[in-house]
């Protein structure tokens, strides 16, 4: 477990990092940030109090050492203080946030989880018939794997929901507001969640393919896979001797790819007016809300490094070798 | 980043603990065979056809990318007078595409720059020095890698202002900050391996500097890798501009981008109305740029570890059938052909003698 | 007579890549295993000698291809089968029930992330569905305990083992499902010589005990001297001598094997210059005309340039073939390759004549346990290597 301690230990330095790079950043930047949201806020106009809160966020107008501000930034993080946010002032950055968060982890962690397994499965697959006409869906798969989610997402919408009708086109559900967990309920939303979940799957299933294809093939070529087949196993099982190895770099190489696909997601996300965090980034942008920009940066933050820890404790029980050090 | 890049650099040379670089010395004569690869050339003539796209696309352009001053309150279909149609507002599509692709290949190209060059200082340096050096810009890498760059230049663009993100050179150069970390570690790993070799070793030995050491015999070592992790940023920084363009966070006018199409798309809810030729050529050329970049890596990839190649055996000769049925052979099969006519060749076995081997009957 | 093999590899060529820019890498084998036998399968790295029998098991990779000859296998019981004709599931029966295999390096052979004991069971679960797992479990423990590893080390991984532990789980592994026959390809190369030598011991012990044949794949003459009834030397994938070892190491006739035997000190007796082969052998892609050693032959004359020798029976007795032209009336053998052969003590007493003629480790055939024909008689110029273990 000494590994698993060592990561913990990484992902509390990058945690730390993020909330001081959220910190600096306003602070480093020339210019006075508040007169700069200020100019930019049309409508209703900023109370005292909101530009209090903002001169205290962004550290303008205050005597306080950089050192008290951070401690005190410190402080409103770990009470889960975010600010408040001027797009929908009073609303706190905090409880947007709250709102929009279990949309986007229902749906991009699902994606993710369908697209990984689908995605190392068919790899294996190409990787074990290779020669076979199932190259041919390499290029295809290159294809995947460099278009933009959201450019796949706008073909989704047009063609399952618009022209085929098969899906809604947008929204997590046909409620309004958050009714009880009636059957219902949980169907529509899964309904509204599929088209967008198939796109996150297509766009990411494409470099677990890729991943999974090319570690297979070098694996395939270990003695230890050419020994089950002397063993006369069924072939079903000698793949999985040799996919249950190969799975490992997509594994460790989940924290890399997990940026990419949450990214990818968000964008994909507003293309379907998902009332996820994706939708409330696009909302923050046009509407100049860093409060809500930033908050959304160290949510984000933290939830991946959340996912590359799930991650590590997979890939610690499926490498015994990790296990064995401590 | 809105690229679907997923695990694409887990592919590539990082899958290959240590990597192995064909030759333990530097191999001149492969990189002359490199663009034989169909993945190469594929990839090296889309690159081209894009970057004569941008070049001369500004100037061919029939119309401006701006409003034209015709008179209709939706998006026009493609015809004669404009290819790809109009927009909401009355713009030329192709024009706008013509426009639109120089801006984001020279972030694109700055980007990769300026991050390769900081992959190669941070990874072979830590790759070199090892100890606590390595320790601390490893773990400086990874930092980099795990933040969810999206939200980090969401921050970044948002407290530039309007006048920061319109100048490409630091655009490219912020994009650069978030994607140099994953170059830096398959860097590291393969200076790790290169530097534990026997002719640094020697070098090492017979006293060489280290800069020498690093410049003659480690570097030319990485090339592959170096140009994988170009392209790689690349590709990223591709797909991180469209996604900020498609974010509204690049101006509109003059920033026209492929990305930001999209992004006007999206609010004209194009998709929804059926104005395809609004929103495929953008995503498309996008994706086939991304494609390009992709196929190039997989060419290196390739290079650098040949048992990724898609057939096992040369196709060029023997029959067709044969062809097929080599190239399609399962796994712990050894294929048989023995050649109807050739049947001599199982001839001349010197009698029955061969036959015993440590005991006669 | 036919009773008695077990495995006749006839003609087999093989391979590498098809078409004009193929690599011959093995032309015109024949190899003939009897049931019991150890046969030795020698030669430099290249010779094509593991390529040879594992194309022969159609396990060779990519981009081997068998270009000719035919593989017969003869099981315990039921009729013989043409490995080469054999589909998927043909081969799938008998791999690992009839012939097993045992690979250089067990770190490598040994799936790294499952635990011993599924390794060693797998096989008996795919050949023995009728198996419970308490059986399994059962025969795990046997198997392990037979190569001396105790049974606590089921649940480890491989990489909690030492080289020397994996690699007698791998000869557990092999002989799980009592097979016929056990490829070991160079199975203690990468082990230090004290545990190489515990292995061949125990190897030599579980062959007497369970009387499989076993074609062991080395670089190493020294090692066969030890443990193999027969030699086949392989150079450039061509056969160019075999013999029974005792003789091959007193007598070699093939100039190639009187090299390599000049190549490697002995394990034991005197000490001898070592004077090795000249030059480097042929690029598979180029070979030589003619003989394919003649150019690092001295003893080589015009016809060796020019014609290939066949590969015959040299000398009174047929168990003793060699592709040289020397032996074949054609040249003046020189003296090194005309030593007089050791006596066969009783060349045609039974049906196993040469088997039961002593090699040099005075072990005698396991078809003839029972008998401890002890030291030869011809020994005097070579001292005897050890013969506990092998006489038990």
């Amino acid at each position: 477990m000494r590994v698993i301690a060592r990561r913990l230990f990484f992902y509390a330095v990058t945690a730390a990092i993020a909330v001081t790079i959220d910190f600096f950043i306003p602070r480093l930047i020339p210019g006075n940030p508040v007169q700069a949201i200020l100019s930019k806020i049309q409508g209703q106009l900023p109370s005292k109090a909101t530009i209090h809160a903002l001169d205290l966020q962004f550290g303008v107008n205050t005597t306080a050492s950089l050192w008290s501000q951070y401690t005190h930034y410190w402080n409103n993080v770990l009470h889960g203080n975010l600010g408040v946010s001027t797009m929908s002032y009073p609303d706190s950055v905090g409880s947007l946030i709250r709102a929009a968060l279990p949309y986007t982890l229902g749906l991009v962690g699902v994606a993710t989880l369908i697209s990984f397994v689908l995605g190392t499965a068919i790899g294996a697959i190409v990787a074990w018939k290779r020669g076979s006409w199932l190259d041919n869906l390499l290029p295809v798969v290159t294809f995947f794997q460099a278009a933009p989610y959201f450019f796949l997402a706008f073909v989704a919408v047009n063609l399952f929901a618009i022209k085929l009708g098969w899906f809604p086109s947008e929204r997590a559900s046909n409620v309004a507001d958050f009714p009880a967990f009636t059957w219902t309920y949980i169907s529509d939303v899964l309904y509204h969640a599929i088209l967008p979940a198939l796109t996150i799957v297509i766009a990411s299933a494409a470099g677990w393919i890729v991943g999974m294809r090319n570690v297979m093939v070098t694996t395939m070529d270990e003695d230890y896979v050419l020994i089950a087949a002397a063993k006369g196993l069924s072939k079903r099982r000698v793949i999985w001797y040799a996919a249950r190895n190969a799975i490992l770099p997509s594994v460790s190489g989940f924290s890399l790819a997990i940026g990419f696909i949450v990214s990818g997601s968000l964008l994909t996300e507003i293309v379907f007016s998902y009332p996820g965090l994706g939708n409330l980034l696009l909302q923050a942008v046009s509407n100049n809300d860093y409060q809500l920009m930033q908050g959304l940066f160290l949510i984000i933050t933290f939830a991946v490094l959340a996912a590359n820890l799930i991650a590590d404790f997979v890939y610690v029980f499926l490498d015994p070798r990790t296990r064995q050090e401590a | 980043m809105a690229l679907g890049i997923g695990t694409e650099p887990t592919a590539g040379s990082g899958a290959m603990p240590g990597g192995s670089l064909p030759g333990t010395a530097r191999s001149r004569p492969r990189a002359v065979r490199l663009p034989r690869s169909p993945k190469i050339l594929a990839g090296l003539a889309m690159l081209a056809f894009f970057l004569l796209w941008s070049i001369i696309g500004p100037f061919v352009a029939p119309y401006s990318p701006n409003n034209i001053g015709l008179n209709s309150p939706v998006p026009l279909p493609p015809s004669a007078a404009h290819w790809l149609g109009t927009t909401n507002i009355q713009q030329d599509v192709f024009s706008q595409l013509l426009v639109g692709g120089g801006a984001m290949l020279l972030v694109a190209v700055v980007a990769g720059v300026i991050a390769t060059a900081l992959s190669v200082i941070v990874g072979v340096t830590a790759g070199y020095l090892g100890g606590l050096a390595d320790d601390l810009l490893s773990m400086l890498a990874n930092i980099f890698l795990v933040m969810p760059a999206l939200p980090l230049l969401v921050i970044l663009f948002g407290f530039l202002g309007k006048s920061g993100s319109n100048d490409v050179f630091l655009i490219g150069f912020i994009i650069s900050i978030t994607g140099w970390a994953w170059g830096a570690r398959v860097l590291r790993a393969q200076t790790l391996s290169l530097r534990n070799r026997d002719y640094v070793d020697s070098a090492r030995i017979i006293g060489e500097r280290a800069w020498r050491i690093i410049f003659a015999e480690i570097l030319p070592n990485l090339t592959p890798i170096v140009a994988s992790s170009f392209l790689f940023t690349v590709l990223y920084a591709v797909g991180t501009y469209s996604a900020m363009a498609f974010l509204g966070m690049v101006t509109l006018p003059p920033n026209w981008s492929w990305g930001s199409m999209l992004f006007q798309a999206a609010t004209n809810n194009a998709e929804l109305s059926g104005y395809w030729w609004w929103y495929i050529p953008p995503g498309l050329l996008i994706a086939l740029l991304g494609t390009s970049l992709v196929l190039l890596n997989f060419g290196i990839d390739e290079f650098i570890n040949p048992r990724l190649r898609a057939a096992g055996l040369s196709r060029r000769t023997g029959s067709r059938r044969q062809a097929r049925a080599l190239r399609s052979q399962q796994f712990a099969l050894t294929p048989v052909l023995i050649e109807a006519a050739g049947a001599a060749a199982t001839g001349p076995a010197p009698t029955g003698g061969s036959v015993r081997a440590g005991g006669p009957a | 007579m036919s009773g008695d093999r077990l495995l006749e590899i006839r003609g087999l060529c093989v391979d590498y890549g098809h078409g004009p820019d193929a690599v011959h890498a093995v032309t015109d084998a024949d190899v003939v295993l009897h049931r019991g036998e150890v046969l030795g399968l020698a030669g430099e790295s290249g010779s094509g000698k593991s390529t040879l029998v594992m194309a022969a098991t159609r396990l060779l990779r990519p981009p081997g291809v068998i270009t000719g000859g035919a593989v017969r296998l003869y099981p315990a019981v039921g009729t013989e089968v043409d490995l080469l004709e054999a589909d998927y599931d043909v081969l799938r029966v008998l791999r690992w029930s009839q012939v097993s295999l045992v690979l250089q390096s067990a770190m490598n052979a040994l799936n790294p992330v499952m635990t011993i004991r599924v390794q060693l069971t797998d096989a008996l679960a795919a050949h023995q569905p009728h198996l419970s797992r308490q059986d399994r479990h059962a025969r795990a423990v046997e198997l392990l305990e037979m190569v001396g590893i105790n049974s606590d080390r089921l649940s480890s991984h491989p990489h909690e083992l030492s080289g020397g532990m994996r690699q007698r789980v791998m000869i557990a592994m092999a002989l799980a499902l009592q097979p016929q026959v056990v490829i070991m390809d160079e199975p203690t190369t990468a082990l230090d010589v004290v545990t190489q030598r515990e292995i061949l011991e125990e190897l030599k012990d579980l062959r007497d005990q369970l009387g499989f044949a076993i074609l062991f794949i080395t670089h190493d003459l020294s090692l066969l001297i030890e443990i193999a009834d027969a030699i086949a030397v392989m150079y450039a994938g061509r056969l160019v001598e075999r013999a029974p070892a005792s003789a091959l190491f007193r007598a070699p006739r093939h100039p190639y094997t009187l090299g390599l035997l000049s190549s490697f000190p002995p394990l034991h007796g005197p000490r001898t210059p070592m004077t090795g082969i000249p030059g480097s052998p042929p690029d598979l892609r180029a070979l030589p005309s003619g003989c394919v050693f003649h150019p690092r032959c001295r003893f080589a004359f015009d016809k060796c340039a020019v014609q290939a020798p066949p590969l015959a029976v040299v000398g009174a007795s047929n168990d003793r073939l060699a592709a040289c032209w020397l032996q074949l009336g054609d040249g003046p053998a020189p003296a090194e390759l005309a030593l007089r052969e050791p006596d066969l003590t009783e060349p045609t007493a039974s049906a196993n004549g040469t088997q039961t003629s002593s090699g040099p480790t005075g072990r005698p055939a396991p078809t003839e346990r029972p008998a401890p024909t002890g030291v030869p008689e011809r020994a005097a110029d070579h001292e005897e290597p050890v013969q506990q273990g092998s006489t038990a």
